[in-house]
């Protein structure tokens, strides 16, 4: 069964619809890539199935189990975190920050989570530097450590390579590449780099008023959506 | 001068003072580095004008001051917060215009009625060294819970501060958060306005915080330098305005000023 399905969802802002008719579905061990212009509604498709936005109409249905706070998000990168003073085991820590507990002190399992996820990310050795002295490429490295400590299951990335550096770019897709094949994990990831999701992603949602294409991205070339994308390849 | 501080200490005028002034200084810069670090500095200094227009209206119309005081501040702090959040009014607009529209309020009300020039001094610069019994029972009062909320909400509200979104993505009730930072800042100010007077007080919500980011790289060492350099230059501030006869609040400020300078250069030293 589905891990997530849409049905004729439409989302907007204060009675204007963004995207209209979204019907999609996300399985376990998918990997599904969200491309489109900028404005298409990908961000705002991402606060939908954070719970943090309700659908003007239609409805997300979420698998029994799957808490919306079992979620894994690594939101676009904010301005307001450059000059943050915080060691990057706080942030990875802040991970664990959902959960139910006594008031918001952090059990030894949620100690030991947020460094089992620093040892697969491969940051161990940065945990008490600071987190504005880091590289574009370690910072969002630290963002998805912490994402990771607040799911087992599937992953949320909001254009996660924005900004880095070409080899910076090519780790991230590696490693995202590498948590969904040996780890098992869900991902749902917004970009605009279509290259790259052709090569990594298992799906394809393609937005633009409504959704262009939705499907296996070994079809995407062959579809409608597919077409218009080579074309403006071509005249690019 | 070691002699006149001991004698001055001695004193229980000067023994209050230092017991209220040290406990709201402390509370005001561990809520300093959440205000400073979410862009929201000057909030302090918006509710302090408010603060200070309502004691000024209260004492007009032989209201308790405080008593209004009080809840109109949380009130405002609501307010602002919000109209931070929505486009209308940007957020640094929307402070600017409640806090001068405050205090224009206060100083006509003032001038309205007569005799007031005491109340009207006092509340501009406050009155440390003439704090009553019951004044520091007060703030002891709001401190202590404000230390205790702070102390086990500490992990939450640091999530908040560094990313709201991811904050409410995984299930953290982030407004709830912000409602209780504001609610104490409020609380806190409005003490705080005894003590500094309404002008001043706002810096020591934001001095002790900025300091400490000149030299701490983490969230928890930041927090923890704002509260010892905060309790550090009040005490500084206080032994100079005794001994030169300098105003109270206005020392404080200044020794807050020596203490980012000092951190300043260190922080320098250190990276270069
Ligand atoms: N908070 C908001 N209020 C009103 N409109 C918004 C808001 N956030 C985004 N929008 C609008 O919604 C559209 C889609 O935005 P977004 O989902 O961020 O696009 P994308 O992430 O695909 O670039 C844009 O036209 C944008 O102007
Ligand atoms: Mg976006």
């Amino acid at each position: 069964m589905a891990l997530i399905e849409a049905k004729n969802v439409c989302l907007g802002y204060d009675g204007h619809d963004v995207v209209t008719n979204l019907n999609f579905h996300v399985d376990r061990g998918d990997y599904l890539c969200v491309v489109g212009e900028n404005g298409s509604g990908k961000s705002t498709l991402i606060k939908a199935l954070l719970g943090l936005k309700k659908c003007s109409s239609g409805h997300l249905h979420f698998l029994e189990g799957l808490k919306q706070n079992q979620i894994g998000y690594l939101p676009q990168q904010t301005a307001a975190q450059k000059d943050f003073p915080a060691s990057v085991y706080e942030v990875v820590l802040t991970g664990n920050a959902g959960k139910k507990k006594f008031f918001g002190f952090y059990s030894k399992n949620d100690k030991r989570k947020a460094l089992d996820n620093m040892s697969i990310l491969g940051i161990s050795e940065l945990k008490n530097k600071c987190y504005r002295n880091l590289s574009g490429g370690q910072q969002q490295r630290v963002l998805l450590a912490r994402a990771l400590c607040a799911t087992e299951s599937l992953l949320l990335l909001d254009e996660p390579v924005t900004g880095l550096d070409p080899v910076a770019t090519e780790d991230m897709y590696d490693l995202l590449y590498h948590l969904n094949r040996d780890h098992g994990i869900t991902i749902i990831m917004v970009s605009h780099d279509i290259r790259a999701a052709l090569r990594y992603s298992t799906r394809m949602l393609h937005l633009r008023g409504s959704q262009l294409y939705f499907g296996k991205t070994c079809d995407y070339l062959s579809s409608e959506a597919g077409r218009i994308f080579m074309g403006g390849e071509d005249n690019a | 001068m070691l002699d006149t501080l001991v004698l001055m200490f001695s004193q229980p005028f000067m023994q209050r003072a230092v017991f209220g002034g040290i406990v709201i200084s402390v509370c005001a810069a561990l809520l300093g580095v959440s205000l400073v670090l979410k862009r929201y500095s000057m909030i302090g200094d918006g509710l302090s004008h408010v603060g200070f227009g309502a004691v000024v209206v209260a004492s007009a119309l032989n209201f308790a001051p405080l008593a209004v005081a009080i809840p109109v501040v949380v009130i405002a702090a609501f307010l602002l917060l919000r109209l931070g959040e929505s486009s209308e009014i940007k957020g640094d607009a929307a402070v600017a215009l409640v806090s001068t529209g405050a205090l224009a309020i206060g100083v006509v009300a003032s001038s309205l009625t007569t005799g007031m020039n005491q109340d009207f001094n006092s509340y501009m610069f406050g009155t440390i060294l003439g704090l009553s019994k019951s004044d520091v029972i007060v703030s002891l009062a709001v401190s202590i819970p404000v230390l205790i909320l702070f102390i086990l909400f500490y992990n939450r509200i640091f999530a908040v501060t560094f990313d709201e979104s991811f904050a409410k993505a995984v299930g953290v009730k982030a407004g709830v958060y912000n409602a209780l930072v504001a609610v104490l800042t409020s609380l806190v100010i409005v003490l705080g306005m005894r003590l500094m007077g309404a002008l001043l007080i706002s810096s020591l919500v934001i001095f002790p915080s900025l300091t400490s980011m000149r030299v701490c790289k983490t969230f928890r060492s930041v927090v923890i330098t704002s509260g010892i350099v905060s309790a550090v230059c009040f005490l500084f501030g206080i032994c100079a305005s005794v001994l030169y006869d300098l105003p109270t609040g206005a020392s404080i400020v200044i020794s807050n000023i020596v203490a980012f300078v000092i951190f300043w250069i260190v922080g320098k030293i250190k990276n270069s």
